[in-house]
């Protein structure tokens, strides 16, 4: 697909694959078959944006934010960031642009290491990049950077197990800014939290893109925090992208029947609301990776798939401006 | 509609090393048959406690059942022996889990494990039991029974799981159901699934059910009435078309208005309630919401609100119930 800019992107990824060999016997292995976790995905981010990347269990949303860390080696595709290739590069190189490109996990228990203590946690990456030169200036900038996650500077001599959940996820953040990072990827970094804290985590999320200019790809399963915190949203089905809109757009006006699916499956916390409206119920379970559907991958589920769902593979196309859908019954797919 | 579960003044205690902890406080609710009864609140709120304490699945030690009563079909149940209480569980009472992964044994196969319970309350023969089962997994919406039945947990998908849960938790039409978080560990299309699937069943069977959840979405469109519980203590009870549109106590008020909806436009910043919630350990004077609350009053600090009538059935703990705001 060929990808009309209005403004520049930081990031673009074409035709991305990631494909997981599977294997078996135990003394003579060989392999049998392959996961498609990812297939052929392609989108970008502009600067200053947050790309929301949304699908359920097992689409194939964190091995893309794997892929663009360069922690997992993808199959095939390019990924550009800043204008520079990622995929090949060398492992120098990588530590450079690892300074830029940082990531927030989604659980706030196992991403902390318990014997180390918030401060030294959060001054790791100060250290591995000598961003800091003498002690004052690193015992400074650790401060600050609790300053802004909305922790006090007393509680650097801490160690993981004497915080809460929202308070480790905001040490997760710290430590993401310490190397002043222009593209963050949050790996659904508020599904672990209970609502109010939530909500202050995404708050906090917000207003620091604002203050520090970031740009994130914010992948996630709840639809509602995705509408929230994004500009633009990409739905993610079994390693394929079948729609990408902008936010309004998306939950106005949603194409692939997919997107619809998931909408009207999302509650609402209102009984009247909920009682009139009409729920798509789509029926069975996600198809395996190791052995996708031909054609189509939604058209085993899918409640309104033709015959020529299960032979043609459709292609992300864009529909209306900036409205990239891959189904060939949307009006005006081609 | 007559009372199928009363509950009244039910406290359990957990001795720590910091003391004892007050994990469910002082409770009263009622659920009639064949209502469906929500119970929300966030991690620590006593949610699964209090329900582990009507199954009497508490683990004791450390936790203990201190105080109260559970009536359930005109007999406190806390009063009853081990032996009695293994013949009610799964027979009259019956509790789907959380996490349909680790809930399931994973050496038995499906069949060993959905016969078990028919054939210990109902006194069916092992072919008998065998038929039912197959009736089962086709009314929680699973074809192919007698394949699945031969198969172990683990060969099965986390919504299949949950689907067997419920047919093991229907498996003797009990009187109540209780659904701790069944919905949590999987994603939204298999959500709707498996609710639709709940309430369904409920009504086909005529039992009652109590839902517990962390989302009040979840409940809006299921629940009969919603109970809100902060702090392991009930602070608010509403029927369900009352408490979305008028909360009475201000921690609704809060989970409400923190939860970004799909329904309203896009705000710039979401309503946050500051700090975190109460320390069970330690014993508050007056409201334990009073340190996060945005209404509260000299008051709060000094006196524990009484749980009273605000509405139609409608109960809230909280000395400035009328003066909250629409959300």
């Amino acid at each position: 697909m060929t990808l009309n800019l209005s403004n520049r992107p930081i990031l673009e990824v074409q035709n991305l694959k990631m494909y997981f060999p599977v294997s078996t016997g135990n003394i003579f292995k060989r392999q049998t078959g392959e996961i498609k976790a990812v297939d052929d995905v392609s989108f970008f981010i502009r600067e200053g944006e947050t790309l929301g990347l949304v699908g359920e269990s097992g689409s194939g949303k964190t091995t893309i934010g794997k892929c663009i860390l360069q922690l997992n080696q993808s199959t095939a595709g390019e990924i550009m960031f800043e204008g520079q290739r990622l995929v090949g590069m060398k492992q120098n190189e990588l530590k450079q642009i690892r300074k830029k490109l940082q990531v927030i996990f989604q659980d706030p228990y196992g991403s902390l290491n318990p014997r180390m203590t918030c401060g030294d946690t959060i001054g790791e990456p100060l250290k591995v990049h000598k961003i800091t030169k003498t002690k004052k200036e690193y015992q400074e900038k650790i401060a600050s950077l609790l300053d802004i996650v909305g922790l006090s500077p007393y509680m650097a001599n801490r160690y993981p197990h004497e915080f809460s959940g929202g308070q480790r996820q905001r040490i997760g953040i710290a430590r993401a800014l310490a190397v002043s990072p222009s593209l963050v990827i949050c790996d659904e970094p508020v599904s672990a939290l209970d609502v109010s804290i939530q909500a202050q985590i995404i708050n906090l999320l917000e207003s620091l893109q604002k203050t520090l200019k970031l740009t994130y790809l914010f992948i996630g399963h709840d639809l509602s925090v995705i509408r929230h915190i994004s500009d633009r949203i990409a739905v993610m089905y079994l390693g394929h992208i079948v729609e990408i809109a902008d936010k309004g757009e998306l939950y106005t006006n949603p194409l692939h029947p997919y997107t619809k699916a998931l909408l009207s499956a999302v509650p609402i916390p209102d009984p009247l609301k909920e009682k009139e409206r009409s729920r798509i119920i789509i029926e069975g379970e996600l198809p395996s990776p190791l052995n996708p559907p031909s054609g189509c991958v939604f058209h085993t589920r899918c409640p309104i798939a033709e015959s020529a769902c299960s032979t043609h593979i459709p292609q992300l196309q864009e529909v209306s401006p900036n409205h990239w859908v891959s189904c060939f019954l949307t009006p005006g797919y081609k | 509609m007559s009372k199928l579960l009363e509950i009244n003044n039910l406290s359990t205690n957990f001795s720590t090393p910091r003391g004892i902890l007050k994990a469910v406080n002082n409770i009263s609710y009622n659920v009639n048959s064949g209502e469906i009864v929500g119970i929300v609140g966030e991690s620590g709120s006593g949610k699964s406690v209090s329900a582990l304490s009507i199954m009497r699945l508490v683990p004791d030690p450390p936790g203990k059942i201190v105080n109260g009563e559970i009536i359930f079909n005109g007999q406190d149940i806390l009063k009853l022996n081990n032996s009695e209480m293994r013949k009610l569980r799964s027979k009259d009472i019956s509790m789907i889990f959380q996490e349909p992964m680790t809930c399931l044994n994973p050496v038995l196969t499906i069949n060993r494990q959905l016969t078990e319970t028919l054939e210990l309350h109902l006194n069916l023969t092992p072919k008998q039991s065998y038929e039912r089962s197959k009736d089962l997994l086709s009314m929680v919406g699973i074809p192919d029974a007698e394949r699945i039945l031969k198969t172990f947990p683990h060969t099965l998908s986390g919504g299949m799981r949950q689907r067997i849960m419920i047919a093991i938790a229907i498996s003797c039409n009990p009187k109540l159901i209780i659904a701790d978080e069944p919905t949590t560990a999987l994603d939204v299309t298999i959500q709707a699934q498996i609710l639709d699937l709940l309430k369904t069943i409920t009504s086909d069977i005529g039992s009652a059910m109590i839902i517990i959840t962390h989302n009040l979405g979840i409940v809006a469109k299921y629940a009969d009435r919603v109970l809100v519980m902060y702090g392991g203590k009930i602070i608010e009870n509403s029927p369900a078309s009352d408490i979305y549109y008028s909360p009475k106590h201000p921690y609704t008020l809060g989970l409400l208005r923190a939860v970004p909806r799909l329904d309203a436009p896009i705000k710039n910043k979401l309503a946050t309630i500051d700090g975190t919630t109460p320390d069970l350990t330690e014993s508050i004077i007056g409201c334990n919401f009073s340190n996060r609350c945005e209404f509260s009053i000299d008051k709060c600090n000094q006196e524990q609100p009484p749980f009273s009538i605000v509405g139609k059935e409608h109960y809230s703990a909280c000395w400035e119930a009328n003066k909250i705001p629409k959300p």
